[in-house]
C-alpha cells in the first residue's frame, strides 16, 4: 500500500492556482524529488501534504484521509522541514529539537525524560550533540540545517517532507544531509518527498523525480527518464548537457 | 517573599519590624505570641499593609505573566497586557462612572472590568472577521483601532466633565492606595485563573515561536492557543485594572528582564515573570508610598521611573537575545 497518495490536489492562494490537480503516490521507503523552476508549485504541494494550507482533492497517508485526522495525529505521520525555518535566536538547540515531540504530547503536557532521550538521539544522529546547550542565534548555516533536521527526526514520522534541504549548504554539508536522509529512509522505511533545485543531486538520491511546472506535474519517472536536455530546456529555460557519470549516474551540466 | 516582607514591614507609620513579624506569626494556626503592638498598630499591619502588599503581588504577577504571554502569542516584543484594548476599555468604563456618579462609587471597578472585557471582545471579533484567525497581526491592528476609538471617547467624556479630571487622571495612573481585603478577594480568583492557564500554555508558546506554519506542521492550532491565552490574560488584566487602575510598564518590562536573564524559552519566562512581577510591583508600591511620605506618588509613575532605568541597565549588560 502506498504511504502517501495525493489525488487531484489543488492549492489556491486568494484564487490564484499554485498547485493544479496533482496526483502523486509515494511508497514506504521511497524518495521522490520534486524538481522544476521557481514558482512551479513545489513548496505549495509540500505545504498541502504537511496540512499547513487548505487544499482541494484528497491526500491519504497510509490509506487514511489526511483531512479526517486531528491535526496532532497528522503531525505524528508527516514532518516538514521548510525552506526557511524560523529559528528563535535565544532558544537553545535542545529546546528547539524538543519541539519535534509536540505532536506526541497532550495539549498542555510537557516532555518526559523519554522525549528528551529521543531528541538527544536525533541530535546524535545528526552529529549535533555538542550543540545541545548553544543558542540558535549562534549557529552557522550548516549547524542550523542539522538542527532543523534533528527536530524533524525527533517527530518520528513516517513521511519526511523537505523543502530545499541543501539550499543553504556548501556541497560537502549538502551531501552529508542527503546521505543521512538516505540512511534513514533505508533503515526506517521513511518516505521522503523533497523539493530540490540541484538536478544532479536530485538524480543521485531520489528513486523518482516529479518535474513540476505551472502547478502541475508534467513529467514523472526515473532520473534518466525525466532529465533530458529537451525537458529541462522546455520547463526551466536552462541550457544543459546530460552526461552519464562514472557510476552510471545522471549528471546535469549547465552550458553557456 | 522578601518584597512582600518589606511591603509589610515598611510604611509611613513607624512600627518596629520585630513586633510586626510577631504580629504576623501570631495569626498562624497553633502559634500564640504577643507582638506587643497596640490595636492601632495591629490594624495598620492587618488592614492596611498586608492586603496592600498582597494585592500588589497579585496585580504585578498577573500583569507580568499576561504581558509575557502576549509577547509570545503575538510574537511581538512590544506586546503588553493592554495590547488588545483592555486599558482603553477600562479607562472609558471607569471615566463614565466617575463623571456621572463619582470616584468613590463601587461601580468604578465593575465598569472598568466590563469596559476592559468588552473592548477585547470587540477587538477579537473584528480581528478574527478580518482574517485574524490565521494571523495574529490582524488581531493586534484591530486592538489598536479599538483602543484608539475608546481612548478618543474617554478623552471626550473627560473634557466635557472638567471638574472630575483630577479623579479620572488619578485612576488612570493606577494606585494600590485603596487596597483592602475585599480588593484582594476580588483579584485573587482572576489572578489564579490567568496565571494557571497561561503557565500551562508555556510549552505551546515556545512552539508558536517558530511561526504559525511550522506550529501547524507540528500539530498545533495557533488560533486556538491564541484564543486561550487572550481570554486568560484578559480576565486577569481586567481584574487587575478594576482594583488598581492602569499600572503601566510592568507587563512589558518584567517579562523582558526575565528573558534577558534566563533566555528565550517561555517555560522559564512565564513562571519567573509571575515571581518577578509580584516582587517588582510590591517594591514599586513601597517606593510610591514611602519616597515622598506621607504623600503618595502614583504607582504607575514609579514603575516607569524606577523600571525604565533598571531595564536599560539589564539591556546594556545582558548578552542574551530578546527574540
Amino acid at each position: 500500500m502506498s504511504r502517501v497518495a495525493a489525488a487531484g490536489v489543488s492549492v489556491r492562494y486568494d484564487g490564484r492556482l499554485a498547485v493544479d490537480a496533482v496526483d502523486l503516490t509515494v511508497l514506504p521507503g521511497e524518495w521522490v524529488a520534486l524538481i522544476g523552476p521557481n514558482g512551479a508549485g513545489k513548496t505549495s504541494l509540500l505545504r498541502a501534504l504537511a496540512g499547513t494550507v487548505p487544499f482541494e482533492g484528497s491526500i491519504e497517508i497510509d490509506g487514511i484521509a489526511a483531512t479526517s485526522l486531528p491535526r496532532r495525529t497528522a503531525a505524528r505521520m508527516v514532518a516538514l522541514v521548510p525552506q526557511q525555518p524560523i529559528l528563535p535566536d535565544g532558544m537553545t538547540v535542545l529546546d528547539y529539537v524538543l519541539l519535534g515531540r509536540t505532536p506526541h504530547l497532550g495539549y498542555l503536557a510537557v516532555e518526559s525524560d523519554a522525549d528528551v532521550a529521543i531528541a538527544r538521539q536525533a541530535m546524535t544522529r545528526l552529529d549535533a550533540t555538542d550543540l545541545e546547550g548553544r543558542r540558535l542565534g549562534e549557529l552557522s548555516g550548516g549547524e542550523r540545517q542539522r538542527v532543523v533536521l534533528a527536530r524533524a527526526l525527533a517527530q518520528q514520522s513516517a513521511v519526511l517532507l523537505l523543502d530545499e534541504p541543501t539550499a543553504a549548504l556548501d556541497v560537502g554539508h549538502g551531501q552529508q544531509v542527503l546521505d543521512l536522509v538516505d540512511e534513514l529512509r533505508r533503515e526506517r522505511r521513511i518516505s521522503v518527498i523533497a523539493a530540490v533545485h540541484d538536478l544532479t543531486l536530485a538524480a543521485q538520491y531520489a528513486d523518482r523525480l516529479a518535474l513540476m511546472d505551472g502547478g502541475r506535474i508534467v513529467a514523472e519517472g526515473t532520473p534518466a527518464e525525466v532529465l533530458t536536455e529537451k525537458s529541462i530546456q522546455r520547463f526551466s529555460g536552462a541550457r544543459v548537457s546530460i552526461v552519464t557519470g562514472p557510476g552510471g549516474e545522471v549528471v546535469v551540466v549547465p552550458r553557456r | 517573599m522578601g518584597a512582600l516582607a518589606a511591603g509589610v514591614l515598611i510604611g509611613p507609620a513607624a512600627l518596629d519590624p520585630g513586633p510586626v513579624l510577631l504580629e504576623l506569626l501570631d495569626r498562624l494556626p497553633f502559634v500564640d505570641v504577643d507582638s506587643g503592638l497596640d490595636a492601632r498598630g495591629a490594624a495598620i499591619v492587618w488592614e492596611l499593609r498586608l492586603p496592600r502588599a498582597i494585592l500588589g503581588a497579585l496585580v504585578g504577577a498577573t500583569l507580568s505573566v499576561a504581558g509575557g504571554a502576549y509577547q509570545g502569542v503575538f510574537r511581538n516584543p512590544l506586546a503588553d497586557p493592554y495590547l488588545l484594548g483592555v486599558a482603553a476599555g477600562a479607562g472609558l468604563g471607569a471615566t463614565l462612572v466617575i463623571v456621572t456618579i463619582g470616584s468613590g462609587s463601587a461601580l468604578v471597578p465593575i465598569a472598568a472590568f466590563a469596559g476592559a472585557i468588552a473592548a477585547v471582545a470587540v477587538a477579537y471579533a473584528l480581528g478574527s472577521a478580518a482574517g485574524g484567525r490565521r494571523s495574529g497581526v490582524t488581531l493586534i491592528l484591530a486592538g489598536v483601532a479599538v483602543a484608539a476609538f475608546l481612548t478618543a471617547a474617554q478623552t471626550f467624556v473627560q473634557q466635557h466633565n472638567a471638574d472630575s479630571i483630577r479623579e479620572v487622571y488619578s485612576w488612570i495612573l493606577g494606585r494600590l492606595g485603596t487596597a483592602g481585603w475585599s480588593e484582594v478577594a476580588v483579584m485573587a480568583p482572576y489572578a489564579a485563573i490567568s496565571i494557571v492557564v497561561i503557565i500551562f500554555h508555556r510549552r505551546l508558546l515556545d512552539v508558536l515561536a517558530v511561526g504559525e506554519e511550522e506550529a501547524r506542521a507540528l500539530g498545533v492550532r495557533p488560533e486556538r492557543v491564541r484564543a486561550a491565552v487572550v481570554i486568560a490574560a484578559t480576565l486577569g488584566t481586567a481584574g487587575a485594572v478594576s482594583v488598581s487602575g492602569l499600572i503601566g510598564f510592568v507587563g512589558i518590562v518584567v517579562p523582558h528582564t526575565v528573558r534577558l536573564l534566563v533566555g528565550a524559552s517561555y517555560r522559564w519566562i512565564l513562571p519567573l515573570s509571575v515571581v518577578g512581577g509580584a516582587a517588582f510591583l510590591v517594591l514599586a508600591d513601597l517606593v510610591a508610598r514611602s519616597a515622598l511620605g506621607p504623600a503618595e506618588i502614583p504607582i504607575g509613575v514609579v514603575t516607569a521611573f524606577v523600571g525604565g532605568p533598571f531595564f536599560l541597565v539589564i539591556l546594556r549588560t545582558s548578552r542574551r537575545s530578546l527574540s
